[in-house]
């Protein structure tokens, strides 16, 4: 019944293009560069109310997509009629990251100077550029205020950047599994995953499109990132030492299951992923400092949106002490915010797998907002 | 579940309209909804159940999961205009800590306890079996309490440590105990200042 209900919900929801920023009114960059025209591809979920108060705006994460709900959407556990973010209650928005190659402007556009791709021509983007555009969209939507920025990891970074970037045009925020900058050991990953994409032949400098492309590479970097992204206990569940049940003689052919899962993740995503994207998102991560000379206590002075910072205790890349650190600036700057770290055991991933108290967390909170409860008299 | 009506009250009289307030180990928030009803405080909670904060999370409250035996380091001195440590005291590790941090953190402190001297406890040892009773709820293998301690036993602590008693109330039952507390209470309330320099 329930899973009609979605199908039919779906299918209206086509991603959706927002072109803007046309010459010469370029978007302009932290780096001092500019871009025009983009594109920003979006879906949106749920139906608008009358006073525009009920929209929920979801950043995804390094490798998502605008498609967050519904069939084969990245957290449609999450977000979906009767979920945690309950798509008949509110006006879901999701869009595509400048940057990116799932419908938005990235490596993988036509650069309109030159007619071809941009390759590595792209300018560099970073998380608060990434948000100016979103905010353009928002704009565009006739949203002046949102009832809430939600949103994991790179996503996180995103929903940080716009309670410090736009903090009146936010009602509340939900920074999940992430951190206010990224510390040498998530740099390092980072770049071992650049090196492995830049490493193969194929990548030719970034010029490789309407050639082979560097998919080796990739997928090696795509296997590193899963490594990261799961926990001990949740591999040692989901594989154990099994063997694959085709094995041939010994060869170095991937015998154990873990090996065959990963080597399948790694395959699987260069279908999906562009390897430019990959290198210009991953940088715009590692360039990530919210703080950017702020003390904590001054960073989100004078916010009055109601904060749910949310960690998980067996996430080791985004270890919890960095989720802390974010509550602690919420404190320190008088934000009303609260602070949770969930026990789910499944690492990084597990906002967007192990996701019960999470969504029973987030609806709660968005209730609470939605109707706002426990909004504070003035100092 | 005990109705808590009188005690409630009770806090909410000490406490100044549009006050601060922190709730050190805040449970499910319900102290801090009443006194934001009653009193419009600025309200902010610690708590380390997972449970509790879904809980208060719900209502809108400001809570943080935090254990209180690490310190309060990030707030300044005299931060709020009340710390409340309801019934939170007697299962720290370090409840003098705890008490020194909260005396530092606000202005006033809230302290409550339950009274290990009460007379059912009393009787219930007299008997040979350690008490359960209505402030003292749990079996031996699964309370959560890690001190045991009588409104005298505190009281002694705040004269031996300078800190000023300024208020007191005392309840068994839902009802307010003004004769041989010590005795006749189940837990008791203190409103702290800080130890006199």
């Amino acid at each position: 019944m329930e899973d009609n209900k979605l199908i039919s919900k779906t299918e209206t929801n086509k991603a959706q293009s927002y072109i803007f920023a046309s010459p010469p009114h370029e978007l302009p960059l932290e780096s001092g560069e500019k871009i025009g025209p983009i594109t920003l591809a979006y879906e949106t979920f749920g139906e608008l109310n009358e006073d525009k108060s009920n929209v929920i705006l979801i950043c995804h994460a390094l490798t998502g997509d605008s498609h967050v709900s519904g069939v084969g959407g990245w957290w449609s556990n999450l977000v979906g009629p009767g979920r945690g973010i309950d798509t008949d209650k509110y006006f879901v928005v999701c869009s595509n990251v400048l940057g990116g190659c799932k419908g938005s402007t990235g490596p993988v556009s036509i650069d309109p100077k030159t007619g071809k791709p941009y390759g590595t021509n792209f300018p560099l983007v970073t998380i608060s550029d990434i948000v100016n555009a979103q905010r353009d969209l928002i704009d565009h939507l006739g949203i002046k205020r949102l009832l809430s920025v939600v949103g994991g990891s790179m996503g996180g970074m995103q929903v940080l950047q716009w309670m410090v970037s736009y903090p009146q045009h936010v009602r509340s925020a939900i920074p999940i599994a992430t951190a206010m900058k990224h510390t040498p050991q998530q740099i390092a990953f980072n770049e071992v995953g650049r090196q492995s994409v830049m490493a193969d032949p194929d990548w030719q400098g970034g010029d490789y499109y309407g050639k082979a492309s560097p998919a080796k590479g990739l997928a090696i970097a795509r296997m590193i990132g899963h490594i990261t992204y799961m926990s001990d206990a949740s591999m040692a569940e989901k594989f154990g030492r099994k063997f694959r049940s085709q094995r041939g003689p010994f060869k170095f052919s991937p015998d154990f299951e873990v090996e065959g899962y990963l080597r399948n993740r790694g395959d699987n995503f260069v279908h999906r992923f562009d390897a430019n994207s990959y290198l210009y998102l991953t940088k715009a991560i590692d360039y990530f400092n919210i703080l950017n000379g702020h003390s904590l206590g001054s960073i989100f002075k004078g916010l009055k949106a109601k904060v749910l910072v949310i960690a998980f205790k067996s996430d080791w890349l985004y270890p919890v002490y960095q989720s802390q650190e974010i509550a602690k600036a919420c404190k320190l700057s008088g934000v009303n915010a609260s602070y949770i770290e969930l026990a789910a055991s499944y690492g990084h991933d597990s906002f967007l797998v192990e996701i019960e108290q999470e969504a029973k967390l987030i609806g709660n909170f968005l209730q609470g907002v939605y109707n706002g409860k426990g909004d504070l008299p003035k100092p | 579940m005990i109705n808590l009506n009188v005690e409630r009250k009770a806090l909410a009289g000490w406490i100044a309209e549009g006050a601060s307030v922190l709730d050190l180990g805040c449970g499910d928030g319900e102290l801090l909804a009443h006194l934001i009803s009653a009193k419009h405080v600025r309200a902010q909670g610690i708590e380390l159940s997972e449970q509790a904060i879904s809980h208060c999370v719900a209502q809108g409250l400001s809570v943080f999961q935090q254990d209180i035996d690490t310190g309060l380091s990030e707030y300044s001195d005299n931060a709020f205009d009340y710390v409340i440590l309801n019934q939170t005291l007697q299962q720290v590790k370090k409840p003098a800590f705890a008490l020194q941090e909260a005396l530092r953190v606000g202005k006033r402190v809230i302290v409550g306890i339950p009274n290990f001297a009460y007379y059912k406890a009393r009787a219930s040892i007299f008997r040979g079996r350690v008490p359960v009773t209505a402030s003292l709820p749990y079996q031996w293998h699964d309370t959560p309490n890690l001190h045991f301690l009588s409104l005298l036993d505190f009281k002694d602590y705040c004269k031996n440590h300078n800190i000023t008693i300024q208020c007191t109330f005392y309840a068994a039952s839902n009802r307010e105990v003004k004769v041989w507390p010590n005795l006749l209470a189940e837990v008791g309330y203190f409103l702290l200042s800080k130890p006199a320099v």
